[in-house]
């Protein structure tokens, strides 16, 4: 009796668990490459290594803001000399200042990796708005 | 001992039921405020905090008003009190979860609450409040399981909990007396920076506490084969008399300070709670109710026959816990943010979705408390039968 | 006995699941600061405007009715503050519910000066400044009630003396409005965006559930620009360097007579009022 609803139990169990996996079931789609264009392709490297940025953005990007916000210190100098705005869209040198289409180059993998930051609640992509 | 919870009588699983569905209720309308903002409450700019506060700070005075049982029973060895103490716990411990919801719901970015711990802010009293609210739940569960399942198992409850129940009487007091803090170190605020504000939540703590418990006592009585006692809830009376008392008292000597030194930034909210200000009154009749019931309450519990019949006494305390509640929650509110710094009034009420989130709380809490009830009720029949 | 070591098991079980848990988390904010930007270096714009304490004066002598609003519109419009009497577009925001006026954001506004001035309320108060629109804002306090309630750390105080919200990291407790003497702060009830007529690019809006209040315009000085309430306000409004004797500020509060706001309660205000 118990043996039973124990078994029971455990495949439901193993058959919720297992949700992310069946229920993407026969439409795996390849990993998209987020688009660089204009300034950004021209550019050829970054704030970071190429893969850095990849693995680290979300870090760098939150030092950032404590530094803007709280230390009122905007310049990013990379090790390389480089001066970068540390801003998302304010200015020719901030994020989307360089990499121009947001829904190409952020929202692709974001939307494939399922995560969605809150950035945007509050910053605006210029173009949006226009 | 949590099998005791699922074993119950018909009774117990309608009641549990039916606060489920309030509770329930109280969670769909929560889900609307949390997707759309405090925007479906009656807060404005000018009375930011409202209803969750103003419950808030009532249980928490409900919460520390349990150590009046502690107390007497742990350091005085007043006996009468050996088989309500745990009453006293377990209320307290439903009244804490209470109030940690109530702070919740109150904040505008639910999702960010651990930044109180990933940027500790000692300078902030809100801190301390967070600390010892925590503090005062953790030690009151872990020292009431650990007292039942020793009266359970008829032996002596771990040395190593008797540290603990000392330290938990510093706390029920620290636990409201930060808590008064919240609001009485805040420059701008005529109403609430008084020094006596402190004292008078405590004396209004232990006689709204002391006055639930009673209550608790009568319908314990009523479902289960347990007896309180009946001079345990006499004692109790009796504190309950004293401290409201003295909550009277605390309170005539603000108003003596208020208008005596007759300075307006601390006229202007008293005036505003009892007579109105500036033609906004809705507080007005409140207020008098409060007075007035504190009034009878007093009267009912100082002349011993009154306070001795068995009848009358469950009225009474109905009457001081609605007094304080008003008293307490309502006027401590609308009296610190109305008028406003800049002397505006901006009047607040409650919106009905404010109203049924606070009472899907009440709900939770009353099932915690039925369970936890239960749990001791079930285990003193079973020792003494 | 088999009980007994069931349950510790349990025990051991848990704790070592919550240290599971942890791990990843713990791991993550130690390698936060990555190898690669250790030696990068981040710094104030060039041509900021710094300042060790910073200050306003306001000349009410020269502020009139059409003064007051351009000032209100230009700050208000540029840090997108949203217009509860702006009409929505429902096009792009279907669904809006209808406005509390109550619940209002206002960075700087128009007061009489009984309520701006409370505590100088005056029985035979001079006509003239009976109906002078008199502004307030954050006064960005030398001893900020609000940054002493802030329970994150989300409102602080700048070393240059201004007091700023960290939006990223307010949890919309409102112990700071409550603690607030001046009624500076602002809570964002609701989200803010379908009541911005024209969203300003270079600064963010908010999200719900977030305080906020005047900043001095720190991302103005940051660029070596006046605040925009000083731009609108021709001439009424001079924002500089308190602690700096030669500052015009300071020569201002020496040729003229000053108050502040509520300067009993002692937050020591750093927006001064010439009458």
């Amino acid at each position: 009796m118990s043996k039973s609803a124990i078994f029971t139990g455990l495949v439901i169990f193993i058959i919720v668990a297992l949700f992310p996996f069946w229920i993407n079931l026969g439409e795996i789609k390849p990993a998209p490459e987020p688009e660089l264009l204009g300034k950004a392709k021209a550019a050829k490297k970054c704030v970071l290594d190429k893969i850095d940025m990849r693995a680290n953005h979300m870090s760098l990007l939150d030092e950032w803001r404590d530094s803007v916000v709280r230390n009122a210190n905007r310049i990013y100098t990379n090790t390389e000399g480089k001066e970068f705005e540390m801003s998302l869209s304010t200015g020719d040198n901030s994020c989307l200042g360089c990499h121009e289409d947001k829904s190409k180059f952020c929202d692709k993998c974001h939307n494939y990796a399922s995560v969605d930051p809150y950035c945007w609640e509050c910053h605006t992509d210029p173009k949006e708005i226009k | 001992m949590l099998e005791i919870a699922i074993k119950g009588s018909k009774k117990y699983w309608i009641w549990l039921t039916i606060l489920l569905v309030i509770m329930t209720v109280g969670v769909a309308a929560y889900i609307d405020q949390f997707i759309n903002g405090l925007m479906t409450t009656g807060l404005s700019r000018d009375v930011s905090w409202g209803f969750y506060i103003a419950n808030f700070t009532y249980l928490v005075g409900v919460a520390a008003g349990g150590v009046m049982v502690v107390i007497p029973f742990y350091l005085h060895d007043y006996e009468k009190f050996h088989r309500i103490t745990i009453l006293g716990e377990f209320l307290a411990i439903a009244a804490l979860v209470m109030c940690l919801l109530l702070v919740v719901v109150d904040v505008g970015q639910p999702v960010r609450l651990l930044n109180l711990f990933l940027y500790p802010s000692p300078q902030s009293v809100l801190f301390y409040d967070v600390l010892v609210l925590n503090g005062y739940l953790g030690l009151n569960i872990i020292i009431g399981w650990k007292v039942l399942e020793a009266e359970r198992n008829q032996v002596r409850p771990p040395a190593w909990t008797y540290p603990l129940i000392y330290l938990s009487i510093p706390f029920a007091i620290g636990i409201h007396t930060v808590t008064a803090y919240l609001y009485c170190g805040l420059p701008g605020r005529g109403f609430w920076l008084t020094a006596i504000l402190a004292p008078r939540f405590l004396a209004s703590a232990f006689a709204a506490g002391p006055s639930v418990l009673i209550l608790l006592c009568y319908v314990v009585r009523k479902f289960t084969k347990f007896d309180p006692g009946w001079e345990a809830m006499q004692t109790l009376s009796k504190i309950v008399c004293y401290a409201l008392i003295a909550n009277v008292f605390f309170f005539l000597c603000e108003i003596f300070v208020v208008y005596y030194s007759n300075i307006p930034g601390h006229v202007s909210h008293i005036q505003y709670l009892f007579f109105g200000l500036h033609g906004y009154n809705s507080m007005v009749p409140w207020m008098w109710t409060s007075i007035i019931l504190m009034l009878i309450g007093i009267a009912l519990l100082i002349i011993p026959w009154l306070r001795n019949n068995e009848f009358l006494l469950p009225f009474t305390c109905v009457m001081i816990i609605i007094g304080t509640w008003i008293d307490k929650s309502l006027g401590m509110i609308a009296g610190g943010f109305v008028p406003s710094p800049l002397h505006h009034v901006t009047e607040y009420a409650p919106t009905i979705k404010e109203v049924m989130i606070t009472l899907g709380i009440y709900a939770l809490g009353l099932i915690i408390l039925t369970i936890l009830y239960k749990l001791a009720t079930t285990v003193k029949e079973e020792v003494r039968g | 006995m088999m009980k007994k070591s069931r349950r510790s098991f349990l025990k051991v079980a848990a704790v070592s699941a919550i240290g599971i848990g942890a791990a990843p988390a713990i791991s993550l904010s130690s390698s936060s600061n990555s190898q690669s930007t250790s030696n990068a270096v981040k710094s104030k714009n060039h041509e900021a405007k710094t300042a060790k304490r910073w200050g306003m004066v306001i000349n009410c002598t020269k502020i009139s009715d059409e003064v007051a609003e351009n000032i209100v519109e230009a700050c208000h419009k540029n840090h997108n503050v949203p217009d509860f009497n702006h009409e929505v577009n429902t096009e792009k925001y279907p669904n809006t519910r209808p406005v509390n006026h109550k619940q209002e954001v206002k960075w700087i506004w128009e007061e009489h000066f009984k309520y701006a001035f409370p505590d100088k309320e005056d029985e035979f108060l001079a006509d003239k400044y009976k109906n002078l629109p008199f502004l307030v804002l954050c006064n960005h306090c030398k001893s900020a009630p609000c940054v002493k309630a802030c329970p994150t750390q989300a409102t602080f105080k700048r070393e240059d003396g201004i007091v700023i919200m960290d939006f990223h990291r307010c949890i919309g407790c409102r112990f700071c409005m409550a603690a607030c003497p001046f009624g500076s702060r602002s809570f964002n009830f609701r989200d803010p965006r379908p009541f911005i007529e024209e969203t300003n690019p270079d600064f963010p809006t908010r999200s719900k559930g977030v305080v906020e209040k005047c900043n001095l315009c720190a991302e103005r000085l940051a660029k070596g620009e006046q605040p925009y309430c000083v731009e609108a306000s021709e001439g009424a409004i001079v924002v500089g360097d308190l602690e700096d004797p030669d500052s015009d500020i300071r020569a201002l509060l020496n040729e003229n007579y000053t108050i502040r706001r509520k300067q009993t309660l002692g937050t020591e205000p750093s927006v001064y009022y010439i009458m």
